[in-house]
């Protein structure tokens, strides 16, 4: 068998392969031979266009239709070219299509031939139009340059960020170009004889004098390398000068046979060139060997960073240098470790000793046969080999004990089926390993999902284990979904709703969003329905007019921030009385109302309590605008409103409250007459006070009973009044004028508080026996409360009074003792 | 703001509490940082004290904020430097103040001046339309700084929420259940998901279902957490579910100071006189100046007295005070230089000792001057007779001499709440006199203030059942002197327990409700008992570690979330529980706010 695996492989410098991936299935009616044809890289779709410069019997349109076919020939999308001059066409490495027109105007379309948009390269390439256009990877992503007629240079380092900038003329300009290629950000264009260089920022383009050994009149293409390390240009002669990108070094220069410019010139990876001439394919290794294929039809060839493939009416086929480790197993009288191992393994298999042997011969690197063997595998695009590999590398595995090479081992296989999947006709991605290692697993689980394989995507999501892998595509799906007219929204918010339950963090209002884009209104409401974050999905559910759901989801969240906002938003859209309706069947978004109109509008605070026959309300609102009027007159009113509310809602303590504060204001402004001082405002007991300041008694004996105050109170007042006034007199009278309500303690406290002990001392008898010793030690008379609690026989009492004396006292100290032991004598 | 350094008050608890004020810092670091050059920082009257105990001043000071001053109307200082930083909560009041300085400089200053707004703890798009509609959005940056818990100390976090209660149970704004939500998700970002969740009350309810919607909007993306529990079991209170505890005086020694010279962000404010030290050089100053006190646990003598009954407090501080003198006398005695050395180690320490012996002696005597008082005493007379069930079916004498001789409003409302709660609810007779006499009083705000009472439910009407009555005894609530020896005194600060404590005792004794099922039918609200699941991960290494570590020595950490604010009370209790000798349990407080009875009854009157 291994004598057939290198069937394929010729030799440059090193081994290449050629080989077939797939058979196409592409109906060529107007010929491959008058088409142009760009591949995406990354075995990303092809788009085939008739070439305008070549002359044929038109057959079906006059317009050009742009064809996006996959790798294995299938028709993806068709796009009916309609604008202006199409110059060049190729790909992004979003895989979206760009078309560069002569206007210097890029349309972009996805891959189903969906217009997506538009950048131009600004007005000074409008005006002179494009000439020539080239795309070319940089380290920033595809990157696009064109040349105008007038022989200026533009670029733009990265499609996804259009920002043309122009580069330096080289002198004489107007003079015509014969070739010119991008490469880092810079063009190398050649005149004739001439190669400059025009780097992006610098001022002057640099004349660059590589050694060219062989003469020629004049460079016919010229080529840069994907990395952009190396060049390769051809000259008139019908030399191959391949060197570095800063032409100082040469590789080397070889005669080609050919002295017509080559019709594709492409690097196959770093170190070798593809040449396309007629029907002819010419590769040429760095160090001067070459190899020619002819072929018998028209054939394209397509760039990628480590390979070339071709495509033919019939056939897609892959070069690639040979790698290493596949080299060094299946080379012709191997004798890497990794070649016995192979070779062990399958006399294993056959059931022969001689494995044991083979297995003896590789003992020493048997972990570096077996991890040889794992690489070599992912190098490889036949299963069947992969499958010879694999099983080496577990029969190898047996003998050692290395997590390394096992979870090597592991990984390799769960790449290699992913691998195989996407390289399946039907998929029709031919990514090598190294191409996918350098995508990534995120941006393979991308392209599947520009190519709506949302089924695949999903399970190579799963099965690679990819954090949140699911959730991208599953939302991507859903946003797939909702564009596809045919389904109708029940349905389709019903499967989004099953397929994505139980995934988490998909974004419902991203997909609503799309729906909504798309003009599906009423099925944008309905997906949002399963949105849990209600920060998001409160804000859509308003730009689609949804008010009460938003409402409702608003106040749901419990977040009142967000009940504001909808709150607002529908104040401003709705009419008043909708409005109002609207919220009331939400208590908190109410709520959340009437306390923005408490601290804004009164008026409309009322409006609402009166919507809402909430007449505590109304009247509380009534009632703070008595408190903050100052004319009597208005103030009363207010009160009547008040209390009428009050009436209405049955609080018949608040219509009382009302009413008499109604009451008092009348009286008070017709004391604010009489007195000349401010009375409004005042409540009853202080009114009644600033009479008795007035020493109108009698009008304030008037109003207490007018308004019932209980006589504790007035007494209290009038105390303390007296008390103010040092009235002591006075005082005392009062105390004698009928028996007191409140007792005598007040007349003590009231004394006390002016210090006026003495005077308090008229009024100790008088209190109530069971605090009379309080009130003596309060006043400060510590014998006469011991007496007291002596003839209590309160011993608590003596012991509360002997607490209570100051230690000092020493008099009344000894006395209370001398109390407390006949006390206790006694008993 | 403070200028104390590292946090130790923080250390030392169950739960990394300092952990949070770390990331909280590096936070605001960051955010800082994006600016570079000179800043001024423009603080939200309301946050400054407390994100204070998150970044100090000096902290600020050293990553170039020049300075700092408070959003208030009016007061336009003139800065020149370059980033103004406005640190605001998401408030349009606020909004309102930070747009008319905004257009203020702009009339004035030609500088070039670029604005920055943190919103605290998160965005709001309501004030971003605002701020858009004032005209002052598009050349200023929006951000969030999510610090929406406080540390207090290593077993206090509070959310300082102004207003919660009110805004819930009188206004039906539900911010607060909102951002008590959030602030669990922090926890268990920061702590790992809490197996096993009890609660009471309406608003606990609220808040543990907004939780459980906010786990599975954010399930999926991406924040884990913590990967382990360090919290066993949270228990939420509603604090609808028990006025009575607010509404008693606090007896204990930080309580106390609550109580009469209110403790703001952990300082707490004193007249200068008792200050005064033997060697001032110019004693009228110090007396004239205001003393502001840093009350906190890294303070060793404060942390040993704070829970302590005030009443114990004058022997704890002279026995501290003995202490100190033998230390520091032990310099005259005859000693080697090894054993001066060692001293000298510890000189700064014993200063520091001796200076806040100084510092709580002065305090204490303030206090004592104030609960020796007639007036103080008849108070909480009063208060024991309403807490015992007696008289307190019939108007209150001591409460209409209160009104009589018009003492502040809210001493009188807090007796008339007190009753009230203790008395299940007032006869329909005595809750109208009550209400007369207060609006003939005090005015007809009064009314309004009294409707807001009424509505959350401080004030209301008796009907059949007295709970408190049955509470009382079920929950052994108060002590009667004839019992007082049994162990419950060694924690007791007065003779009342708060209902808060007793049944986040139970929960911890018990593991959840069993036993008392009965008597939280009692209490308002529904009864939440749940368990949270936690991810297989978790489980597995939870159910690992605790295998072998479920045994005496580790104790279960209990978080208790006061929904509505808790008392300093409260916490002493719930904290000396904890440092009991045969504790199975400790308990971590975190509260929307500390308050105590005048504060919550303030927060809940009519609003000029």
């Amino acid at each position: 068998m291994s004598a057939l695996l290198t069937a394929d492989w010729f030799q440059l410098d090193t081994y290449y392969r050629k080989f077939d991936l797939y058979t196409m299935n592409w109906m060529m009616d107007e010929g491959l031979e008058n088409m142009i044809v760009s591949g995406a890289p990354y075995g990303g779709p092809m788009a085939v266009v008739r070439d305008r410069k070549q002359f044929v019997q038109i057959k079906t349109t006059t317009k050009p239709v742009i064809t996006i076919y996959n790798c294995s020939g299938n028709v993806i999308s068709k796009i009916l070219w309609n604008s202006g001059v199409l110059l060049h066409i190729g790909w992004s490495d979003g895989e979206q299509l760009l078309c560069i027109q002569e206007s210097g105007d890029v349309l972009i379309y996805d891959m189903f031939g969906a217009y997506q948009k538009t950048f131009n390269m600004g007005q000074e390439v409008r005006d002179t139009k494009v000439c020539k256009a080239q795309l070319f990877p940089n380290p920033h992503g595809i990157g696009l340059a064109v040349i105008t007629t007038t022989n200026r240079m533009f670029l733009v380092s990265n499609v996804s960020e259009p920002k043309a900038r122009p580069v330096p003329d080289i002198p004489r300009a107007n003079e015509p170009i014969s070739c010119w290629c991008a490469v880092n950000s810079s063009f190398i264009v050649c005149r004739d004889k001439e190669i400059y260089k025009c780097q992006l920022g610098e001022s002057r383009a640099i004349l660059l004098r590589p050694e060219i050994k062989n003469p020629y009149t004049q460079i016919l293409s010229i080529v840069a390398s994907q990395n952009g390390k190396h060049i390769a240009f051809f000259t008139d002669s019908g030399f191959l000068w391949i060197g570095s990108s800063d032409l100082r070094n040469n590789y080397c220069e070889l005669d080609t046979d050919y002295i017509k410019q080559p019709k594709e010139f492409m690097w196959c990876g770093s170190q070798a060139v593809a040449a396309h001439w007629d029907d002819t394919l010419c590769m040429y290794g760095t160090k001067g060997n070459s190899v020619a294929y002819p072929y018998d039809g028209p054939f394209h060839l397509i760039q990628e960073m480590d390979c070339i493939r071709i495509v033919s009416e019939m056939t897609h086929e892959l070069v690639q240098k040979v790698p290493f480790v596949v080299e060094k197993i299946f080379r012709i009288n191997s004798t890497a470790p990794g070649s016995y191992l192979v070779e062990a393994s399958k006399q294993f298999q056959k059931r022969s000793h001689r494995a044991d042997e083979y297995i003896r011969l590789v003992k020493p690197d048997l972990s570096a046969a077996v991890a040889d063997c794992i690489d070599a595998a992912a190098f490889e695009f036949s299963p069947d080999v992969q499958k010879m590999l694999i099983r080496a590398a577990q029969f190898g595995k047996c003998f050692l004990m290395d997590p390394v090479i096992t979870e090597l081992y592991v990984k390799t296989c769960r790449w290699l089926r992913v691998l195989n999947a996407v390289r399946d006709p039907k998929v029709a991605i031919p990514l090598t390993s190294m191409q996918m290692r350098n995508l990534g697993e995120r941006i393979l689980l991308d392209r599947l999902i520009w190519r709506r394989l949302h089924c695949l995507a999903g399970h190579i999501a799963s099965y690679l284990q990819l954090k949140d892998g699911r959730t991208r595509v599953l939302s991507h799906w859903a946003c797939y979904k909702v564009t596809q007219p045919h389904l109708d929204n029940e349905s389709a918010a019903r499967e989004i709703g099953e397929k994505l339950r139980n995934v988490p963090g998909i974004s419902y209002t991203t997909i609503a969003m799309k729906a909504a884009e798309k003009g599906r209104k009423a099925l944008a409401i309905k997906i949002l329905e399963y949105e849990a974050h209600s920060k998001l999905q409160v804000p859509l559910l308003l730009s689609l007019g949804e008010g009460p759901t938003a409402l409702l989801k608003a106040t749901a969240s419990g977040d009142t921030d967000l009940v504001y906002v909808v709150l607002l938003h529908l104040k401003e859209k709705m009419g008043k009385h909708d409005f109002e309706l609207t919220i009331r069947s939400f208590p908190l978004a109410h709520a959340l109302y009437i306390k923005y109109c408490a601290s804004h509008n009164r008026e409309a605070l009322r409006l609402v309590y009166v919507q809402e026959d909430d007449f505590q309300g109304q009247a509380a609102t009534h009632i703070c605008d008595a408190i903050e009027q100052t004319n009597p007159g208005s103030a009363e009113a207010s009160l009547i409103s008040a209390r009428e509310c009050y009436k209405k809602g049955k609080n018949e303590l608040g219509a009382s409250v009302c009413e008499d504060a109604r009451k008092l204001c009348k009286q008070q402004s017709s004391l604010q007459e009489t007195y000349g001082t401010s009375f409004v405002g005042l409540s009853l007991h202080d009114t009644v006070k600033k009479l008795l300041d007035q020493g109108e008694v009698r009008l304030a004996d008037k109003l207490r009973s007018e308004y019932k105050m209980p006589d504790r109170r007035y007494w209290w007042l009038r105390i303390l009044k007296l008390a103010e006034k040092s009235n002591w007199e006075e005082l005392d009278k009062f105390s004698k004028s009928k028996k007191s309500p409140v007792g005598y303690e007040p007349f003590v406290d009231a004394c006390l508080k002016y210090n006026k002990a003495d005077e308090a001392l008229k009024y100790l008898p008088r209190c109530r026996d069971e605090i009379k010793i309080k009130y003596y030690v309060k006043a400060g008379y510590y014998a006469e409360a011991a007496e007291v609690a002596y003839e209590q026989k309160d011993e608590a009492g003596l012991h509360f009074v002997q607490n209570k004396c100051p230690m000092q006292d020493f008099d009344n100290q000894a006395k209370i003792s001398g109390l407390l032991e006949q006390l206790k004598i006694k008993k | 703001m403070r200028e104390t350094k590292m946090s130790s008050h923080l250390a030392g608890g169950r739960l990394n509490v300092a952990l949070l004020q770390e990331t909280m810092r590096t936070e605001l670091l960051n955010l800082l940082q994006q600016y570079s050059g000179p800043k001024v920082t423009i603080w939200d009257d309301w946050l400054a004290g407390p994100v204070g105990l998150v970044a100090q001043y000096s902290f600020l000071k050293d990553h170039e904020v020049n300075n700092m001053f408070l959003l208030k109307p009016g007061s336009l200082p003139n800065i020149t430097v370059k980033h103004i930083i406005f640190i605001s909560r998401p408030k349009l009041s606020l909004m309102d103040l930070v747009a008319d300085y905004i257009l203020s400089i702009r009339a004035k200053q030609t500088a070039p001046v670029e604005f920055h707004l943190f919103f605290v703890p998160r965005k709001s798009e309501l004030c971003k339309v605002h701020l858009t509609n004032r005209g002052v959005v598009s050349n200023m940056t929006i951000e969030e700084f999510k610090c929406d818990i406080i540390p207090f100390e290593s077993d206090v976090m509070s959310l300082e929420l102004q207003n919660d209660f009110r805004e819930n149970y009188i206004e039906g704004d539900t911010s607060c259940i909102y951002n008590a939500a959030q602030a669990l998700r922090t926890i268990q970002q920061f702590y790992g998901i809490v197996p096993r969740v009890f609660g009471k009350g309406q608003a606990a309810k609220q808040v543990w279902d907004l939780l459980c919607r906010l786990n599975k909007e954010e399930q999926g993306s991406g924040n884990k957490g913590a990967p382990t529990s360090c919290i066993d079991q949270l228990l939420l209170l509603d604090r609808a579910v028990d006025f009575t505890s607010v509404m008693a005086t606090q007896l204990t020694y930080e309580g106390l100071i609550d109580e009469i010279y209110r403790i703001k962000s952990g300082t707490a404010t004193f007249p200068g006189q008792k200050f005064v030290g033997p060697d001032d050089p110019n004693p009228e100053e110090t007396a004239r100046e205001k003393k502001h006190v840093i009350l906190n646990s890294s303070e060793e003598l404060f942390a040993e007295i704070r829970d302590s009954d005030f009443t114990e407090i004058g022997a704890a501080l002279s026995k501290k005070a003995r202490i100190i003198k033998t230390q520091l006398d032990e310099r005259h005695k005859d000693k080697s230089v090894q054993e001066i050395k060692h001293f000298v180690s510890r000189l700064p320490q014993l200063l520091a000792n001796k200076q806040s012996l100084v510092t709580h002696t002065a305090i204490a005597e303030y206090i004592k001057e104030k609960t020796d008082s007639f007036d103080f005493h008849d108070k909480i007379q009063c208060e024991e007779d309403f807490l015992n069930c007696i008289d307190s079916e019939k108007i209150c004498p001591y409460i209409e001499d209160l009104i009589a001789q018009k003492e502040p409003l809210t001493k009188v409302l807090r007796l008339i709440c007190l009753q009230c709660a203790t008395g299940s609810g007032l006869k329909p007779k005595i809750l109208e006199y009550y209400k007369r006499e207060l609006v003939q009083t005090y005015g007809l705000k009064t009314w309004l203030s009294i409707c807001n009472l009424e509505k959350c439910g401080l004030l209301k009407t008796q009907q059949g059942t007295r709970q408190y009555t049955v509470l009382r005894k079920a929950l052994h609530l108060t002590t009667d002197d004839s019992d007082a020896n049994d162990k419950d005194k060694s924690y007791l600060s007065s003779k009342y327990t708060p209902l808060t404590v007793r049944l986040s005792e139970h929960i911890a004794k018990n593991k959840g409700w069993s036993g008392i099922q009965d008597v939280l039918g009692l209490l308002p609200g529904p009864t939440v008992d749940e368990l949270q699941t936690l991810q297989p991960r978790m489980t597995r290494r939870h159910s690992g570690s605790s295998e072998n570590s479920s045994s005496i020595e580790n104790p279960r950490v209990v978080l208790v979330f006061f929904i509505g604010g808790c008392t300093y009370h409260e916490i002493s209790v719930l904290r000396t529980i904890s440092q009991q000798e045969d504790s199975v349990v400790e308990f971590v407080i975190l509260t929307t706010k500390i308050i105590n009875g005048t504060t919550f009854i303030e927060s809940l009157m009519e609003l000029d």
